[in-house]
């Protein structure tokens, strides 16, 4: 029987769990030794001219190996980019290592200091003194685009980067049109572990750096190019990554800085930032302002759908203005809309850079057409689950061509609908919301659905590197371009390679996350690690086995169709005690190369999985308090490799979609400063705010790859996230209220009772 | 300043700074590096060790507050090769994805069974609140606590 499908336990578990993994802090390297600290100084200030930078006391302090400001810097800014549809961004927006004249955000950092011990570096940048001449801060995005106060007047824009045209005849013909502004406000990723980095230069000349980071082989690039490096200069390894959820995708120029740094100093170093740091200086999350527009006839059936979107790119544009790239895809949904329109606009503002989050565009996508569906349910006063099954694209219609010209590969949606519906038992629940309406309880029942898809693999054109090999001892290495940070890719490749070669997974080793060992890859993001590396190990493996097969034939001087593997050994079909192991195979094959493949795997196209959340809260009409009680899902991102990992990613998702259409928010004040740097004021989502989760398994395969998988990894926060906001509006609906703006905080939901 | 601190059963005494924390005691002269620090507020509980069986956050907690005491980090949970039923539990019910939250996560965990051990869903729910967990939702922790404390029961009848 096959491996595949089964619940495995985790292989990386046992490790962590005795002594807790090794991560970038953990490491104690001999190339370590005698490492230096790095400590940032940061602005205090939202927008700031920066006049003069006296680091003359601060060098003076004990312990100090030298204060660098970007005056001492000779590395280029990092250029912009790229922006929605991979357009081109002003060139004047580039961020520089250090700020020099301008201060653009609470946060940026000004100087560098590296001392002997991590201590004397708090001492010594307490002294470093940055005269600050305050310029008006914008912060929110409506002022921003405004172009009164200017972040780079050379760009003579706060817009970076816009997109699509209105059509004035979009809403013809519909009998009903529903229109509203939301907000899918910023947020941290907030991975446990904050970032973190070391390095070491080598007597040969090169640079290894140890990163927190999802992306080695990107990092590698990126260090090379920003510090002028020849090609194969650079080595970075990821060891053991504390979470990542899209934050740790780029390079920080925090982090680049370390090897300049470094080779200035004359001395390995290393940073780890603290959290507070973390929160005002990591990349931030989502930040889109939307406008949505929904229009259709009385039959609930949709005809055609706006939305007009403003990301708030912060101060620097990273990824982020080009992330809207695919909310404006996905803007249509699950749904057979003719008609759908997206423009966008990517503004800066003097807050922190927004980046990759957990979904990275489609969560935002998902949020705006499942709050609008249910906004235009309402108007044509049917039920919102209703109008789902009566406008989602039908199985008969995939391959499907949306308005926005992706093709969907396959789906289920309604039958997706009604299984969720009926294993939450839907009617009896509308019936106690009811009974709890007309009986005025303080308590009230709100039922909040959303059907999504979604698009994994979305930068499926670089494909994804696989190499397996059979070793002469019977064991077998595993090489890949991806690279885990939690989602267990030791445990599922290797399953994949058991499956093929017969060899216990315990036998394959995973490599996975240094440069030098996997020269080619694209890390782990998007939900791509399956379907792209995930094919490419399973391929590397399917060649490794009929080259074994081969040589097993020619060694026994039998036919190639009569030798078989057995458990584990090649044997004679039907001659059981006749046969060759892997070891011996291996061993023979030395002089011809090995027993070994790479496969570099492109997939045609993305992979689009789907699925519905329910959620069941209960509002408390007199604080306004929200209680999460139930959640129920289906996420379809075909067949299953190991079930209790599909698992595991559900559950963080959902927890970090319910966390942000109930909790988390990044939020400054008008000045810019940061509300919520810390754990004690960003909320968190804790255990105790979360129900037990209720996963239905539906699987209906792509024939984009040869496993049939699609993407698994976000799939809960992009289905959970609308579900749980819808919810809460539902739980207060026959009181008038039609919307209520994430995070939906006590205050707003009493706000919003008060109002209504 | 001087500290004799039982670490794992071993009685070390070492020369400390007096603002040592413990956290760091653990870390860098003990050479222990599976507790870890996720937070300046003391509001993540990746840090939580046993000190003299009860769970502490080590991050909040000096070094010399901790001079005559034990303390138990995850390294020294397990009984020579063998998982102690808490760890195992969280690998049979998949308690853990990134790994950075569980030394933490493990120790408070043992600590809420040994005060209470039949604890109900709820119970353990907000006997975690003070330990923050970014990737597994939680779903997957609270059942292995209450699975550690199925096994434990069971032993003991
Ligand atoms: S590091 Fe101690 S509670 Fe966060
Ligand atoms: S497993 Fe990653 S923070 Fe808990």
């Amino acid at each position: 029987m096959s491996i595949l499908g089964t619940r495995v336990e985790r292989r990386e578990d046992p490790r962590l769990l005795t002594s807790g993994g090794v991560y970038v802090d953990d490491l104690r390297e001999p190339a370590l030794e005698g490492a230096a600290h790095v400590t940032f100084v940061r602005s205090p200030m939202a927008h700031a001219r920066i006049e003069a930078i006296d680091v003359a006391d601060a060098a003076a302090m004990p312990g100090v190996l030298g204060v660098f400001t970007g005056a001492d810097l000779d590395v280029d800014p990092v250029a912009p980019g790229p922006g929605l549809g991979g357009q081109p961004l002003p060139s004047a927006m580039a961020r520089p290592h250090l700020a020099r004249d301008v201060a653009r955000y609470v946060g940026e950092p000004v100087a560098a200091v590296v001392t002997e011990t991590l201590a004397q570096g708090e001492d010594a940048a307490e002294l470093v003194s940055v005269d600050y001449e305050p310029l008006d801060a914008v912060v929110d995005v409506d002022d921003a685009l405004r172009d009164e106060v200017l972040l780079f007047p050379e760009a003579g824009t706060n817009t970076a980067a816009r997109s699509g045209e209105r059509d004035e005849s979009l809403f013809d013909g519909c009998d009903v049109v529903v229109t509203r502004r939301i907000e899918n406000q910023r947020l941290a990723a907030a991975p446990l572990e904050t970032r973190a980095a070391a390095c070491a230069w080598g007597d040969d000349g090169r640079l290894t750096m140890w990163l927190s980071n999802q992306n080695a082989q990107a990092c590698r690039d990126a260090v090379q190019e920003q510090l002028g490096l020849d090609e194969g200069q650079v080595r970075i390894i990821t060891p053991d990554v504390g979470g990542g959820f899209g934050a740790k995708i780029g390079v920080d120029p925090d982090a680049v800085l370390l090897g300049w740094l470094s080779r200035r100093a004359g001395r390995p170093l290393r940073w780890s930032e603290s959290r507070s740091e973390n929160m005002v200086a990591m990349t931030h999350g989502r930040g889109q302002r939307q406008t949505v527009t929904i229009g259709g006839d009385r039959e609930g059936r949709v005809l055609a759908y706006r939305l007009d979107l403003v990301q708030d790119l912060g101060a620097y544009p990273l990824m982020s203005a080009f992330l809207p790239t695919f909310t404006g895809l996905m803007a249509g949904g699950p749904y057979d809309i003719a008609k759908v329109e997206t423009t966008a606009r990517c503004v800066v503002t003097n807050t922190m850079s927004t980046a990759a989050y957990r979904g990275a565009g489609r969560p935002e996508a998902t949020a705006a057409i499942e709050r609008a569906v249910d906004l235009f349910a309402a108007e044509v006063g049917l039920d919102p689950a209703e109008v789902r099954r009566r406008n989602a694209v039908r199985p008969e219609q995939f391959p499907y061509r949306t308005a926005t010209g992706l093709v969907y590969d396959s789906g289920e949606y309604v039958r997706a609908i009604d299984a969720v519906l009926e294993a939450a038992g839907y009617r009896a629940l509308r019936e106690e919301q009811a009974r709890r309406r007309s009986e005025g309880a303080i308590r009230q029942l709100g039922l909040g659905i959303s059907l999504y898809v979604e698009i994994t693999a979305p930068n499926n054109a670089e494909g994804e590197h696989g190499h397996v090999e059979v070793l002469p001892d019977g064991s077998a290495l595993v090489l890949t371009g991806s690279s885990a940070h939690g989602q267990g890719h030791a445990t599922s490749f290797s399953m994949l390679v058991a499956d093929q070669l017969g060899i216990d997974i315990d036998r394959i080793q995973i490599v996975h996350g240094d440069t030098d060992r996997v020269p080619a890859g694209a890390g782990t993001m998007g939900s791509r690690s399956l379907q792209l590396g995930g094919s490419a190990v399973h391929r590397a493996a399917v060649d490794v086995r009929e080259k074994g097969r081969a040589l097993a034939a020619e060694l026994i001087e039998i036919d190639e169709a009569d030798v078989e593997l057995v458990d584990g050994d090649w044997r004679v079909r039907g001659a059981a005690s006749v046969g060759i192991s892997w070891a011996e195979l291996a061993e023979r094959a030395r002089d011809r190369g090995g027993l070994a493949a790479d496969v570099h795997f492109v997939s045609d196209s993305p992979t689009f999985p789907f699925g519905v959340h329910l959620a069941v809260v209960e509002v408390d009409t007199e604080t306004g308090g929200v209680e999460h009680v139930r959640h129920v899902t289906v996420d379809d991102a075909g067949p299953v490799l190991n079930p209790v990992l599909a698992e595991g990613q559900r559950h963080g998702g959902i927890a970090q979609g319910a966390a942000q259409a109930l909790l988390e928010h990044m939020s400054y004040d008008t000045d810019g400063n940061p509300q919520t740097a810390n754990f004690a004021d960003y909320a968190i989502i804790t255990a105790s705010e979360l129900p037990r989760f209720e996963l239905l398994h539906m699987e209906t395969p792509t024939t984009l790859n040869p496993l049939g998988v699609k993407g698994i990894g976000e799939a809960g926060t992009i289905g959970a996230t609308p579900a749980v906001q819808n919810a809460v509006v539902d739980a207060l609906s026959h009181l008038g209220v039609s919307h209520i703006d994430m995070p939906t905080t006590p205050e707003r939901v009493w706000a919003a009772i008060n109002e209504a | 300043m001087h500290v004799t601190i039982n670490v794992n059963g071993e009685e070390h005494g070492d020369e400390v700074e007096d603002r040592t924390l413990l956290v760091h005691y653990i870390r860098d002269t003990r050479g222990l590096t599976g507790t870890n620090v996720g937070c300046d507020t003391t509001s993540c509980g990746a840090c939580t060790v046993l000190l003299d069986g009860e769970s502490v956050k080590s991050c909040t907690v000096l070094a010399a507050q901790a001079d005559g005491h034990s303390v138990t980090t995850i390294e020294g949970l397990a009984d020579g090769e063998s998982m102690h039923p808490v760890q195992r539990a969280f690998q049979e019910k998949h308690g853990l994805q990134c790994g950075f939250c569980t030394p933490g996560m493990v120790m408070a965990s043992v600590s809420l069974l040994r005060e209470n051990p039949n604890p109900t869903d709820a119970e353990v729910r907000s006997g975690l609140e003070g330990n923050i967990c970014r990737c597994t939702g939680y779903h997957n922790i609270v059942e292995s606590v209450l699975a550690a404390a199925e096994r434990t029961t069971e032993a003991a009848e």
